[in-house]
């Protein structure tokens, strides 16, 4: 009789990943989550419970910004989602369309941004919105729409729509990407066997297309779920660790940044930071739960 | 380096006789200033090393954004230089409780300091003085001496006048009346609110009352500059709400606005930039023949690793720094940081004169939210930059603003509840 040979390879072959994960992801992220429930009193780390958490939700001078932060990183994502993933969706359409010419050019084109730093895109569109030097001013004024700016960046109703459409502007080749690349795999012979019926044209996108994309669609909505949820390097770029004008454009990236770090005279609170970041990874995990286990298990999947 | 240690051995033995009695020492100096390094390189060091044959200094800056972070780890890691450049307050007394910066009380060279001048850098009952007080930045208004000319105007030295100059450049609309953006909220406060505060809440009195708690930051001395503030919003550029800290320095040095808000930091950086005169005049007082105040605001120190391994060789550094003779240098080479021992330094930058010369004239006072008063949750800085941002921005009344401001102090602040 053969005994079972322990299979080492296994073992061995995922070493190295499962090293420098649990590294970089899981200590830290379960480190966090530890400090959390610390605080410093007297130089020294005492265990405090779930307080810091009650201090954040319950305290008013902190659930205020929290719920502020929260508010607007729902803003943002609103935002995202109602204009990114669609334009998305209609670029990709249009470049899957056989006879558009210049398709790589434009597909490329609009790509680049997302292979941009954070950093250049604040800056440059915080340039191009100047009241001062941008040109945004100059060409609403050479077709007559001067009277149409303002000062975006500067004012508390806009700025953080501005800045969410400026991310928009960043990232759109992302979803693009994912749904040119379903649109390729959807056979001819389907779309044939549909043309046959008589479906052509804009009903064959939507009665047929889409229905074969909504998972890809699904993907990227819980991608730029998290990416927002995470996101902190645009506003910060632009409008420093205080999101201002007054906060209207703090995220809650941004204000752990500032509770974690500190700012200019505020001393940085590990402590109360780790606790806004155990927020952020729980909102994010309830998030991504309620998608995978509310929406994609129930989402019809065709067989191509 | 082995080698090097090794042949450094050898000629010591071979002259033993000399090198017994002079000090060998290298000094580290940890520093936020990467902006000074040439100056601290050709100037600083050459004249101290002339004087104090056998200790040696290393100036070796961080980017002023990355220090303290960086200070801290390498403190924690033992791994720190002899000296370290001290932030005010309570950065530095933090360094202090724990253990990382010794005490200076007893350096003779102390007494060339007035308390004003070592608050910064002293623990909160004043026994113990940690850092040597290096430089002070003074607030104050620089103006663009060719536009006042042209349209007549006279150096403001009341807030009627000052309020009459302003209208008038703006009737005559060739430049903006002043420069200053409300987007990186910093200046607001400080070239705003705590530029022309202090001759609302008259100085050091209206301040240490408010740490004490015998005022309020809802008393009219303290409620009174957000209402100067906000009329400040019709003289400012179009957009001014989208207009960034280097946006204001580019308006003024490009000769497009009047008035420049300012701390004497921009001088040196003013001086390059503008191809125009320049002039600078005081927070205007309310009326004519008031005691004046201006903010001398206490900003950079310097003091001893309580781990250095040359302790000696530090201490002779540091008394040294404290004399009239590093004033001079310091002074002159940056102008706008102005040195802060009693003993006067004839300085030779005009603008740098001017700013200097009215320590002669006003009272002198430090940012009221500096000591003390920022270190809780609200912090009263922050609340207070975001607050003066508001006012000019109209969106928050100069009273709303106190309130908001007493209430978040009180929330932590004992004296205050």
């Amino acid at each position: 009789m053969q005994t079972r040979r322990t299979r080492w390879h296994i073992a061995v072959f995922l070493a190295p990943a499962v090293l420098v994960y649990t590294a970089v992801m899981i200590f830290p992220l379960f480190n966090t989550l530890r400090l959390a429930l610390f605080t410093e009193v007297d130089q020294s780390r005492v265990y405090v419970g779930f307080q810091n958490f009650r201090t954040l939700f319950f305290d008013p001078l902190w659930s205020e910004q929290f719920w502020n932060a929260l508010g607007n990183n729902f803003w943002f994502f609103l935002i995202h989602m109602l204009v990114q993933n669609p334009i998305g969706v209609a670029l990709a359409a249009l470049l899957s369309h056989p006879r558009l010419r210049f398709a790589a050019l434009y597909r490329s084109a609009i790509f680049i941004p997302t292979i941009l730093s954070f950093v250049i895109v604040g800056f440059a569109w915080k340039l191009i919105l100047s009241p001062l030097w941008g040109i945004a001013p100059s060409m609403l004024d050479a077709i007559g729409l001067k009277s149409l700016f303002a000062p975006w960046l500067g004012k508390e109703e806009y700025a953080l729509t501005t800045l969410a459409l400026v991310s928009v502007w960043q990232f759109v080749g992302i979803p693009m990407m994912l749904i040119y690349a379903a649109l390729l795999s959807i056979p001819e012979e389907i779309l044939e066997a549909g043309e046959i019926d008589g479906i052509t044209g804009a009903s064959a996108f939507w009665k047929i297309k889409l229905p074969l994309i909504l998972p890809s669609i699904g993907i990227i909505s819980i991608l730029t779920f998290v990416g927002n949820f995470n996101a902190f390097d645009l506003i910060y770029v632009s409008q420093g660790a205080l999101a201002g004008p007054d906060f209207s454009t703090d995220i809650l990236g941004t204000f752990m940044y500032r509770t974690f770090f500190g700012f200019q005279l505020q001393l940085g609170d590990p402590h109360m930071g780790s606790a806004i970041a155990g927020a952020m990874f729980a909102i994010i995990l309830v998030g991504v739960c309620i998608y995978l286990f509310g929406i994609q298990t129930r989402m019809r999947r065709y067989q191509l | 380096m082995k080698r090097k240690i090794l042949s450094l051995a050898m000629m010591s033995t071979a002259l033993v006789a000399s090198a017994a009695y002079a000090q060998e020492a290298t000094l580290t100096i940890e520093s936020w200033r990467n902006d000074d390094l040439a100056l601290w390189q050709e100037k600083i060091i050459p004249a101290f090393e002339a004087e104090n044959p056998g200790i040696k200094l290393v100036f070796s800056p961080f980017a002023p954004t990355e220090y303290d972070a960086a200070l801290n780890a390498k403190l924690e890691a033992g791994s720190a230089g002899d000296i370290i450049t001290c932030r005010p307050f309570d950065r530095s007394l933090g360094l202090y409780e724990g253990g990382h910066l010794s005490d200076l009380s007893d350096l003779s060279a102390m007494s060339n300091f007035s308390d004003v001048a070592k608050a910064a850098w002293q623990t909160d009952d004043g026994s113990a003085t940690f850092c040597v007080p290096m430089a002070s930045v003074i607030h104050g208004f620089i103006y663009n001496k060719d536009a006042f000319n042209e349209l007549g105007i006279e150096e403001p030295t009341t807030e009627a006048e000052f309020f009459a100059a302003l209208e008038k450049i703006k009737e005559d609309g060739t430049y903006i009346p002043m420069a200053m953006g409300t987007n990186d909220q910093w200046e607001a406060a400080t070239m705003g609110y705590n530029n022309i505060g202090p001759n609302y809440w008259n100085g050091e009195e209206g301040r240490l009352a408010l740490i004490e708690g015998t005022q309020k930051l809802t008393d009219p001395q303290w409620v009174e500059p957000y209402a100067t503030l906000a009329k400040w919003k019709d003289y400012l550029g179009d957009g001014f709400e989208a207009q960034t800290y280097p946006d204001s320095q580019n308006l003024f040095t490009l000769g497009r606005a009047a008035i420049y808000p300012a701390g004497s930091w921009e001088i040196s950086g003013f001086n390059t930039q503008a191809d125009f005169e320049m002039g600078a005049f005081k927070p205007p007082v309310q009326n004519a023949g008031d005691t004046c105040y201006i903010s001398d605001h206490t900003d950079i120190g310097i003091g001893m690793n309580a781990a250095t391994e040359n302790a000696e060789a530090a201490r002779t550094f540091l008394a040294w720094v404290a004399s009239p003779e590093f004033a001079k240098i310091f002074g002159n080479a940056l102008p706008g940081f102005f040195p802060l021992s009693n003993e006067p330094v004839e300085l030779e930058d005009p603008l740098a004169k001017e700013f200097v010369s009215w320590r002669g004239d006003c009272e002198t006072t430090i940012r009221s939210t500096y000591q003390i008063l920022s270190r809780g949750e609200p912090n009263l800085e922050l609340e207070t930059w975001n607050a003066s941002a508001n006012v000019i921005r109209g969106a928050e009344t100069p009273a709303d603003a106190g309130q908001r401001l007493q209430d978040g102090l009180a929330s932590w602040y004992a004296p205050h509840q």
